[in-house]
């Protein structure tokens, strides 16, 4: 029995941009070079020239290159870096749903890949339906699945309404119902991508606790995160990826602090290019945007801490009547909150003339450790009437407090909750009245 | 140990029959699936399965029967055409379902692994509840007619595997080019409607003199028709030569098609 649980060698994946947005080819386009082609081999010009593969050549890029590492048997390994790195691809390619354009992997013994729950799941069709079909698609024979049925019910909750098509279910019970059927695979080696860890902690805990006992009965897991909590709490060994080949590996730790000191979080100071607006009217431009109250000179702020951020901007022509916003996002782009400069006052917004401007503000923070998304942006008169929008600046909320005080992360909810008490005592009716004035 | 190897496949790979069957538990629950949410939210049902080819049995036998008066090998001219539009339907729905197959499971294809043929392969299979439905009308009708099937009934089968072959083999051909080329979509309905005219449906095969007779098995559904009509209805031309051709045809369509179809599956997930 070999103790490597995945080899990778050589790994390299090439894209065509057009494969990746969502534009389809349409025949006629391929009719139209095809004719093209022919013509000019008849004339004569350029017989060699085939305008069709330049065109491809030079739209391409490389997801994957040059990728090799093993992970032995029993390992836990984090596999870290920014959007678009390669970690999803290589999640991909080691999971069969894409195929290598050069090199090869091995994987020895039955894998699972969870690149999202809940996979083919029908709203037509019961729960009890769905547990069938969810987890033949993941892989297991249904007798397997007969056999475990009754526990992936009951792991569920959702044993009341089992008989009940699922579009009548709440989001809860859900994503409740697809992690049960995750739950209950059983390989040796399991591939999860990040989109496990979206959704609320509660559900976080279980991914990750589901991970831990899978790990600790001698499997193997390949994370692919973009949380550095839980990679830290789960992984011993990570991979750091960027642009499509491994720049670091080593304990956990030491890749993390790689990346966080060379990633956009990796400097308390963030020059916005024009890639990263989402959306722009050309009054604006943002320049540059830093945390002020940064610890150890990283996009980063101690946990509870409230994020002092400073924006610097251009403003091309005189506008009036402009609000400013900014908020924290979740990864998969949800919001936490969004908050305005004149939330909670009735006055029209602020008039900027031509020039060059500085702009302070503070946002609250009880979130919970991990990475998040910047949002901030400006609209003029109405929020339809977006001046610009930027969500591409990452910030970490780290483990501890400035003075080490670590929050309960196991605590669910996205944010820190605090609640007052009292001790109990006997009950007396005047308490009541004495309390509520 | 079960050791899997990733790497660059070859262009031209013949199917993996092996894996195939291996996968056999997650054709079974998407044939179920396909079957079970087919007539949900409808009024009428399972009844769609006899209402289409019913009602274009109808039509037929008014415009093409009643008016054009289309000779019909001296049987009734709405059994004639109703056990030709039984096969049809099947053929029709099992086309059109398996083209659209792929494009339709974009979430399943982007997000796990599984022999991608299965999908179509499904989507074919589960056309046959509402063939045994419209079959068993038709038999309701020989009845009526005092037509009774001879013992070329054995045949049937057969001629059933003839239409699903070739449903599937350009189903999948349609569906693996659908995945890049959304233009099959547009293609399919037309291409659908040109082939009922095709096939000897609304008038019969006799027309034809020989040798174009057996040349006309070139489309497959001719074999299924002529084959129909002969097993259940006793017409008098026994359509042996049209079947082997037909035959061909079909398995050489199969061929090509899931060639095509495993040289594209590769990219599915990237281009879908």
């Amino acid at each position: 029995m070999s103790d490597i649980a995945i080899r990778v060698k050589n790994l390299s994946k090439l894209y065509y941009i057009g494969e990746r947005q969502q534009h389809h080819r349409m025949l006629r386009d391929t009719i139209a070079e095809f004719v093209k082609r022919i013509y000019k081999k008849i004339i004569g010009i350029e017989p060699k020239k085939q305008p069709f593969n330049n065109n491809r050549q030079s739209s391409s890029f490389w997801a994957l290159k040059d990728i090799s590492f093993e992970v032995a048997r029993g390992e836990i390994v984090g596999i870290i870096g920014r959007n678009g790195a390669g970690k999803s691809t290589l999640l991909k390619i080691l999971s069969k749903i894409t195929q290598p354009t050069e090199g090869y992997a091995e994987i020895n013994g039955r894998a699972s890949s969870l690149l999202e729950i809940g996979i083919g799941f029908h709203p037509e069709l019961t729960g009890r339906e769905n547990i069938f079909l969810n987890g033949a698609i993941l892989g297991m024979k249904k007798n397997e699945i007969k056999a475990r049925f009754d526990e992936i019910v009951d792991f569920s909750e959702v044993e009341k309404f089992i008989d009940t098509p699922i579009k009548y279910y709440s989001s809860g019970m859900y994503v409740r119902l697809a992690f049960a059927v995750v739950a209950h695979l059983e390989p040796e080696i399991l591939l999860v991508d990040e989109v496990l860890a979206v959704g609320d902690i509660e559900f976080q805990k279980k991914c990750i606790g589901k991970m831990e006992k899978v790990a600790h009965e001698g499997n193997t897991v390949l994370i692919v995160s973009h949380n550095m909590s839980s990679i830290r709490a789960l992984c011993t060994r990570a991979l750091l990826f960027d642009n499509g080949c491994i720049k670091t590996t080593g304990q956990t730790d030491d890749v993390i602090n790689v990346y966080l000191s060379t990633n956009t979080i990796g400097s308390a100071e963030r020059v916005i290019s024009d890639s990263d607006y989402l959306s722009k009217e050309n009054k604006i431009s943002i320049k540059r945007i830093s945390l002020l109250n940064n610890a150890m000179d990283t996009f980063s702020v101690y946990w509870r801490e409230p994020i002092k951020i400073a924006m610097e901007m251009e403003v091309f022509e005189d506008i009036d009547n402009v609000t400013f916003g900014a908020g924290l996002k979740m990864l998969d782009g949800s919001w936490i909150y969004c908050t305005h400069h004149n939330d909670y006052s009735t006055s029209p917004g602020w008039s900027l003339k031509t020039g060059f401007y500085i702009i302070k503000f503070t946002l609250q923070n009880e979130l919970k450790p991990g990475v998040y998304k910047l949002a901030v942006g400006a609209h003029q008169e109405h929020y339809m009437n977006n001046l610009f929008h930027i969500e591409s600046v990452y910030i970490e909320i780290l483990g501890h407090t400035k003075d080490g005080v670590t929050p309960l992360i196991y605590n669910p909810g996205i944010i820190n909750g605090k609640s007052i008490w009292e001790e109990p005592k006997i009950f007396q009716p005047s308490d009541l009245n004495n309390d509520n004035p | 140990m079960h050791t899997t190897i990733i790497k660059p496949k070859q262009n031209w790979e013949t199917i993996n029959l092996k894996e195939l069957i291996e996968y056999r538990d997650l054709f079974y629950f998407l044939v179920l699936r396909d079957l079970k949410i087919r007539y949900k939210q409808t009024v009428l049902g399972g009844l769609w399965a006899i209402i289409q080819p019913f009602f274009t049995m109808v039509v037929f036998s008014l415009f093409f029967g009643k008016l054009a008066r289309v000779p019909s090998d001296g049987i009734p001219y709405p059994i004639f055409s109703f056990v030709a539009l039984v096969p049809w339907t099947f053929f029709a729905q099992g086309l059109t379902n398996s083209s659209n197959s792929l494009v339709g499971s974009a979430n399943l294809i982007t997000k796990v692994y599984f022999p991608r043929m299965i999908i179509p392969l499904a989507s074919v299979v589960s056309g046959i509840l509402d063939f045994v439905i419209a079959f068993a009308v038709l038999i309701g009708m020989m009845f009526f007619y005092g037509i009774y099937p001879t013992i070329n009934i054995i045949w049937l089968p057969f001629l059933l595997l003839l239409a699903f072959i070739t449903a599937l083999g350009v189903g999948i051909w349609l569906s693996a080019l659908n995945v890049e080329y959304r233009d099959v979509r547009y293609v399919v309905p037309f291409l659908v409607q040109i082939w009922l005219f095709a096939t000897p449906i609304a008038y019969p095969v006799s027309l034809l003199p020989e040798p174009w007779r057996t040349a006309y098995g070139i489309n497959p559904m001719v074999g299924v028709v002529e084959g129909f009509r002969w097993a259940l209805l006793r017409t008098d031309t026994a359509p042996g030569p049209i079947i082997i051709v037909s035959s061909v045809v079909a398995v050489l369509i199969f061929i090509a098609g899931s060639l095509y179809f495993h040289r594209m599956e590769k990219t599915f997930a990237d281009v879908i």
